[in-house]
C-alpha cells in the first residue's frame, strides 16, 4: 500500500461547529490576513518537499509575535485541535503535511535576525530565518552558520532545528544538534520555555538534544539561539575518480585512517555523474564509476599541507584521475554538480523519490552493489549520491508517475533500501527526518517497547497529542499493520511486534 | 579484580526488573569517581564497574561502542593506538593511578576537558545508547553512525542526566584523530588582558584547543597541522612548554590536579559562561579561566558570595554549579530551574523511570 493510500484514512475533517469555533477564536488573535481559509490561499500548505503526498489542514495561520502563537496553541488544546508548524516547507518526509482537522501554523513571518555577537560567535534569530541568511548576516564579522542543507537558501532555521539537519560540511563542523545553544519554544498549553543558553551547557536534563529532529511534535520554537564560526582561511577541493566502487569507499576509510577530517567527503555514482555533468558541466569524467569530492579547508599553508596527503592516499587507494581546483571558481563548479545533483536527476525522468538512510561506510560498497540489484528487481533506476563522510546515502529512484504503479514501486524500492541500512547496523535517516514518510522503516529500526517509550516521551511535552500528529514514530498498531519486521542490530527479521 | 569484557547485562536487567516490582529505589555506580558530583542519593547499590568490554571499534568509522562500565583509560589506551582519541576529553578525577572512571560515569556526569569548545561535549560526541528502563526493559536509541536522527534523540538525553533516567548498558561514541602536532603557549598577563585575547582570538579561525588561565599567565593548546600551529605560535606569541610538560599540565587541568583545585578550602564553583561575560563582584585571584573562558573554576569560602554568584552567572547568560561543597554546606549543587521548565523535566523523567527508581534526587530532589 502506498504512502498516500495508507494516510487516505486517517482523521475526517473538523464538524461545522468545530470549525466555527477555532475559526471565531483565531479571528480574535490574528487579524484576517493572517488567516487562510479558502482553498485556493490553502493549496501552498498542502505539501512540503515531498510532493507526493498533499492534504489540506481545516485553516492555516500566520502569526507575527510569540504573544500569538501562546494564543493560538492555547486555542487549539482547549479545542483539541491539531497544529502542524511549518517553516519553508522543504522537508522532504512530510513533517509539515497538515492534519485534515488541524491548523497549518506557519512561522514564515518570523524572520528576523535579533542579534549577532560577534564576540561569542552567536546568532539569535526568529524560526523563519532562511539557513543561509544567518551566514549572509555573519559574515561582515568574518563568521558563518556552519550546517549546509542543500536547501539553504531557502529551508528555515526552525525547520533545520525540527529535522536535525545536515549538509555536506557536517562531518567536520556537525550536524544543527551541534551548532544550536539555546530554544525557546511554546508548549501546547501555550507555556513558554527556554531551553540551553547563551553558555556551552545548562543545568538539568538536555532537552536541546531532545527538541532537535523533534519534527514539530514537542513544540513549537519561537526563537533559536545558534553558534557561527569562523570563516576559514581559504578552502580547496580534489576530485578523485574511481573504476570501482569498493576502491572509492576505501579511499574515504583511508582517508578517515590517516587522521584527516576533512571539511566535506562527497560521493557520486555513475548514473549521479553523467547527470550532474549534463546538468551544470561541473566537467566531471563522465565514464567513472564513482567520484570522490574532498574538501580541506584552514589556513592556507595547513591546507597545501593536507592537501598532499589526500592526493597521496587518493592514488594509493586506486583513484584513475585527480584534479585539484585550480582556484575558487572551479572549486565552486566542481561543488555546483554535487549541490544540484537533485534536480540534475529531475532532469531525467519525469519523477524522483529521494531517500535517505545511514549506514557505517564500510557497508558502502556492498550496499550499493544491493542497491543496484534492487534497481532491476524493481525496474527502476537510481542515482546514487553519499555524504561519504558520514556514511549518509541518498539514493535517488527515478519513476514516472503517471506509469500506473511506479509511484508505488519506487516507495516499496525505497523501503527495501531503508531496510537495508537498518540490516547493516545504520539509520533510517541522516537528516530528512521520519515524517510520514518513514514510518514504516521506523518499524524495522525499533523494537515495541522504544516505540513505546518514544510516545512516552512525547506526552510528557504533548499530553493530548495535538502537536504535529501521526508523525515520525509509527503506532504500535500501525507497525503490525505495516507487516514490518524488526532488524535492529542486525539479527534477521523476527517478528517480535504485537499483533492486534 | 573483574575482567574487562564482561556482561552484566542479565543480570543488571534481573535487579532493576525486581527493584520495580517491589519500587525499591537503585544507587547506580560506576568506580566512584564522581561520587562527590550532584546531591546524595540513597538506594540498593547497582554496581556497573564489571559491566566493561569495547564491543566495536573501527578506527576508519571513528565509532567506538562499548560496555559502560568500561574503564576510560582503557578506552582511550586503545584509541591512542590508532591514532584516535575520545573528542571531549573526559576528566578522570580521584588518584592518577586508578582507572579514570567508567565510560558510563563520564556519559552520566556529562563532564568535558579543556578542549570542549572546539572538539564538542560529551553530548556532541554520543551516537548512540542502550539502556535499561526503569521497567527494567533493555532499550536501544540512536545507532552507531554519525547521524541518527530517526525518533527522539533519547540518547543525547542521558549525557549528564546523572543517572537518573536509566542505566547506561553501552554507549557509541565518535572519536576524532588526536592532532598531528599539540604545541601549548604560555604568556604572562593578567586576568582582564586574558580575557580580551581570547575574545579577539575566538573570532579567528586559530588553531586553538585549550585555553586557560592562572596564576597570571595564560595557556593556549594548538593543534593541527604543522603548518597551522607553527602560524598561530608565531601570532599569538608567549613561550613555547616543553611537550611532555605541556601534556602533564592539560592533563592535571582536566583531572583537578593543579594546585589550584587541591586547596581544598571552602566551595569549588563551576560556572558555564558566555566568554565575554565579566564576574566583576567575584574575587578574580581564586578564579581559573577554562574553555577559553567559557568555564570558570571559584573558591568562594563565603556563603554570601556564594549566594551572589547564581544570579550573576544567570544574568550573565550561564549559570553556576557548586561543584564540590564544604562540609556543612547544604546548598542544592545544580542552579534552580523555572519551575514550568522543572515541571517538564519531571515528566520526561516519569517517562522513562515512572517509579523513580535511579538514583532519586541526585540532581534535584524532584527529580
Ligand atoms: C532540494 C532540497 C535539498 C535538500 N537538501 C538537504 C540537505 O542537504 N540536508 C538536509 O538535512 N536536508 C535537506 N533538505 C530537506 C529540508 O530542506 C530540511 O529538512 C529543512 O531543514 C526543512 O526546513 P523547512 O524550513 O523547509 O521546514 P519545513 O519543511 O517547513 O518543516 C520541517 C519540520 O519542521 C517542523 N517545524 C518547522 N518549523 C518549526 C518550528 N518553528 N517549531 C517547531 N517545528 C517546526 C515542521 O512541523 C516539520 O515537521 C533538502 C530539501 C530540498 C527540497
Amino acid at each position: 500500500m502506498s504512502i498516500s493510500a495508507e494516510l487516505a484514512h486517517e482523521s475526517p475533517p473538523l464538524s461545522a461547529e468545530r470549525y466555527a469555533a477555532l475559526i471565531e477564536g483565531l479571528r480574535a488573535i490574528v487579524s484576517t490576513a493572517a488567516l487562510l481559509t479558502t482553498a485556493e490561499a490553502m493549496k501552498p500548505f498542502e505539501c512540503d518537499g515531498l510532493s507526493a503526498i498533499k492534504r489540506m489542514p481545516a485553516v492555516v495561520v500566520l502569526p507575527e509575535t510569540i504573544e500569538q502563537v501562546q494564543a493560538v496553541l492555547k486555542l487549539c488544546h482547549r479545542l483539541a485541535i491539531p497544529v502542524v508548524a511549518r517553516g519553508a516547507g522543504t522537508g522532504l518526509s512530510g513533517g509539515a503535511l497538515p492534519s485534515i482537522d488541524g491548523v497549518l501554523l506557519s512561522l514564515a513571518k518570523f524572520k528576523s535576525i535579533l542579534h549577532i555577537d560577534a564576540t561569542n560567535r552567536t546568532a539569535r534569530v526568529q524560526p523563519g530565518v532562511r539557513n543561509l541568511a544567518i551566514s549572509e548576516a555573519a559574515a561582515p564579522y568574518g563568521l558563518y552558520y556552519a550546517p549546509d542543507p542543500s536547501s539553504q537558501i531557502a529551508c528555515t532555521i526552525g525547520g533545520n532545528v525540527a529535522e536535525n539537519s545536515g549538509g555536506v560540511h557536517c562531518l567536520k563542523y556537525g550536524l544543527t544538534v551541534h551548532n544550536v545553544l539555546e530554544v525557546t519554544f511554546i508548549t501546547i498549553e501555550g507555556e513558554i520555555i527556554t531551553i540551553g543558553g547563551a553558555a556551552l551547557d545548562s543545568a538539568g536534563f538536555d532537552l536541546l538534544a531532545v527538541m532537535s529532529g523533534s519534527e514539530g511534535m514537542l513544540g513549537i520554537m519561537v526563537e533559536i539561539l545558534v553558534r557561527l564560526l569562523p570563516v576559514p582561511e581559504t578552502a580547496k577541493v580534489v576530485m578523485a575518480a574511481f573504476d570501482s566502487l569498493e576502491n572509492a569507499g576505501q579511499a574515504v576509510a583511508n582517508i578517515i585512517a590517516a587522521g584527516i577530517i576533512p571539511a566535506g567527503l562527497e560521493m557520486m555514482d555513475n548514473n549521479a555523474i553523467r547527470a550532474a555533468e549534463a546538468f551544470v558541466h561541473a566537467g566531471y569524467p563522465v565514464d567513472a564509476t564513482a567520484i570522490l569530492l574532498c574538501e580541506l579547508d584552514g589556513t592556507a599553508e595547513e591546507v597545501t599541507e593536507l592537501l598532499g596527503e589526500v592526493e597521496a592516499v587518493l592514488q594509493r587507494s586506486g583513484a584513475t584521475g585527480l584534479w585539484i581546483a585550480k582556484n575558487d571558481e572551479e572549486r565552486i563548479r566542481f561543488w555546483a554538480g554535487r549541490k544540484a545533483a537533485f534536480p540534475a536527476v529531475g532532469r531525467l525522468s519525469p519523477d524522483y523519490y529521494c531517500m535517505d538512510g545511514t549506514i557505517p561506510r564500510r557497508q558502502l560498497a556492498s550496499v550499493l552493489q544491493q542497491i543496484d540489484a534492487m534497481s532491476k528487481k524493481y525496474q527502476l533506476e537510481v542515482a546514487n549520491v553519499f555524504h561519504a563522510g558520514d556514511g549518509n546515502l541518498h539514493p535517488l529512484i527515478l519513476f514516472d508517475a503517471n506509469k500506473p504503479g511506479e509511484l508505488d514501486r519506487a516507495e516499496e524500492f525505497g523501503m527495501s533500501i531503508l531496510t537495508l541500512c537498518v540490516a547493516v547496523g545504520g539509520s533510517v535517516t541522516g537528516e530528512h527526518g521520519i515524517g510520514v514518510e518513514k514510518l514504516k522503516p521506523m518499524c524495522a529500526q525499533f523494537a515495541a517497547d522504544e516505540l513505546e517509550h518514544f510516545f512516552a516521551l512525547k506526552a510528557a511535552f504533548d499530553p493530548a497529542g495535538l502537536l504535529n500528529p501521526g508523525k515520525a514514530v509509527p503506532t504500535l498498531q500501525r507497525c503490525a499493520e505495516f507487516g514490518a519486521m524488526h532488524v535492529h542490530h542486525n539479527h534477521l527479521p523476527h517478528p517480535d511486534l504485537p499483533r492486534f | 579484580m573483574t575482567s574487562l569484557e564482561q556482561d552484566l547485562t542479565p543480570a543488571l536487567t534481573a535487579t532493576v526488573v525486581e527493584a520495580f516490582a517491589n519500587a525499591t529505589p537503585l544507587m547506580i555506580q560506576g568506580s566512584g569517581s564522581k561520587a562527590f558530583y550532584g546531591r546524595a542519593t540513597h538506594g540498593q547499590p547497582l554496581d556497573l564497574a564489571g559491566h566493561s568490554g569495547i564491543l566495536e571499534y573501527e578506527p576508519a568509522e571513528l565509532v567506538l561502542t562499548a560496555r559502560a562500565g568500561t574503564p576510560l583509560k582503557h578506552i582511550e589506551h586503545i584509541l591512542a593506538q590508532a591514532g584516535q582519541m575520545l573528542p571531549f576529553e573526559p576528566p578522570h578525577f580521584g588518584d592518577p593511578q586508578s582507572t579514570g572512571g567508567t565510560l558510563g560515569g563520564a556519559v552520566a556526569a556529562g563532564l568535558s576537558g579543556p578542549a570542549r569548545p572546539w572538539q564538542g561535549a560529551v553530548r556532541d560526541a554520543v551516537l548512540g545508547v542502550t539502556v535499561l528502563s526503569g521497567e527494567g526493559k533493555v532499550l536501544h536509541f540512536g545507532g552507531k553512525v554519525m547521524k541518527n536522527v530517526a525518533g527522539y534523540d533519547v540518547s543525547r538525553l542521558m549525557v549528564g542526566a546523572l543517572g537518573t533516567l536509566g542505566v547506561l548498558l553501552e554507549v557509541s561514541i565518535r572519536v576524532l584523530p588526536i592532532a598531528r602536532v599539540q604545541q601549548t603557549q604560555i604568556i604572562p598577563m593578567s586576568a582582564s588582558q586574558a580575557l580580551a585575547h581570547l575574545a579577539e582570538w575566538n573570532r579567528s579561525p586559530l588553531p586553538i584547543n585549550g585555553a586557560s588561565f592562572h596564576d597570571d599567565a595564560l595557556h593556549i593548546r594548538l593543534a593541527g597541522a604543522h603548518s597551522a600551529v607553527h602560524k598561530a605560535a608565531l601570532r599569538i606569541g608567549g613561550d613555547t612548554q616543553e611537550p611532555t610538560a605541556a601534556t602533564h599540565y592539560w592533563q592535571a587541568l582536566r583531572d583537578h590536579h593543579l594546585p589550584f583545585f587541591q586547596a581544598k578550602t571552602g566551595n569549588l564553583w563551576r560556572v558555564a559562561l558566555p566568554l565575554t561575560a565579566p564576574i566583576a563582584a567575584l574575587p578574580l585571584a581564586r578564579q581559573l579561566i577554562d574553555w577559553g573562558g567559557q568555564q570558570r573554576w571559584l573558591w568562594l569560602d563565603n556563603l554570601s558570595d556564594a549566594a551572589k554568584i547564581r544570579p550573576q552567572a544567570q544574568a550573565a547568560g550561564g549559570h553556576a554549579t557548586l561543584f564540590c561543597a564544604a562540609t556543612g554546606n547544604s546548598m542544592a549543587p545544580f542552579s534552580p530551574l523555572p519551575a514550568p521548565l522543572l515541571a517538564l523535566q519531571q515528566r520526561v523523567k516519569a517517562s522513562l523511570d515512572p517509579k523513580g527508581l535511579f538514583n532519586r534526587g541526585r540532581l534535584y530532589p524532584e527529580l
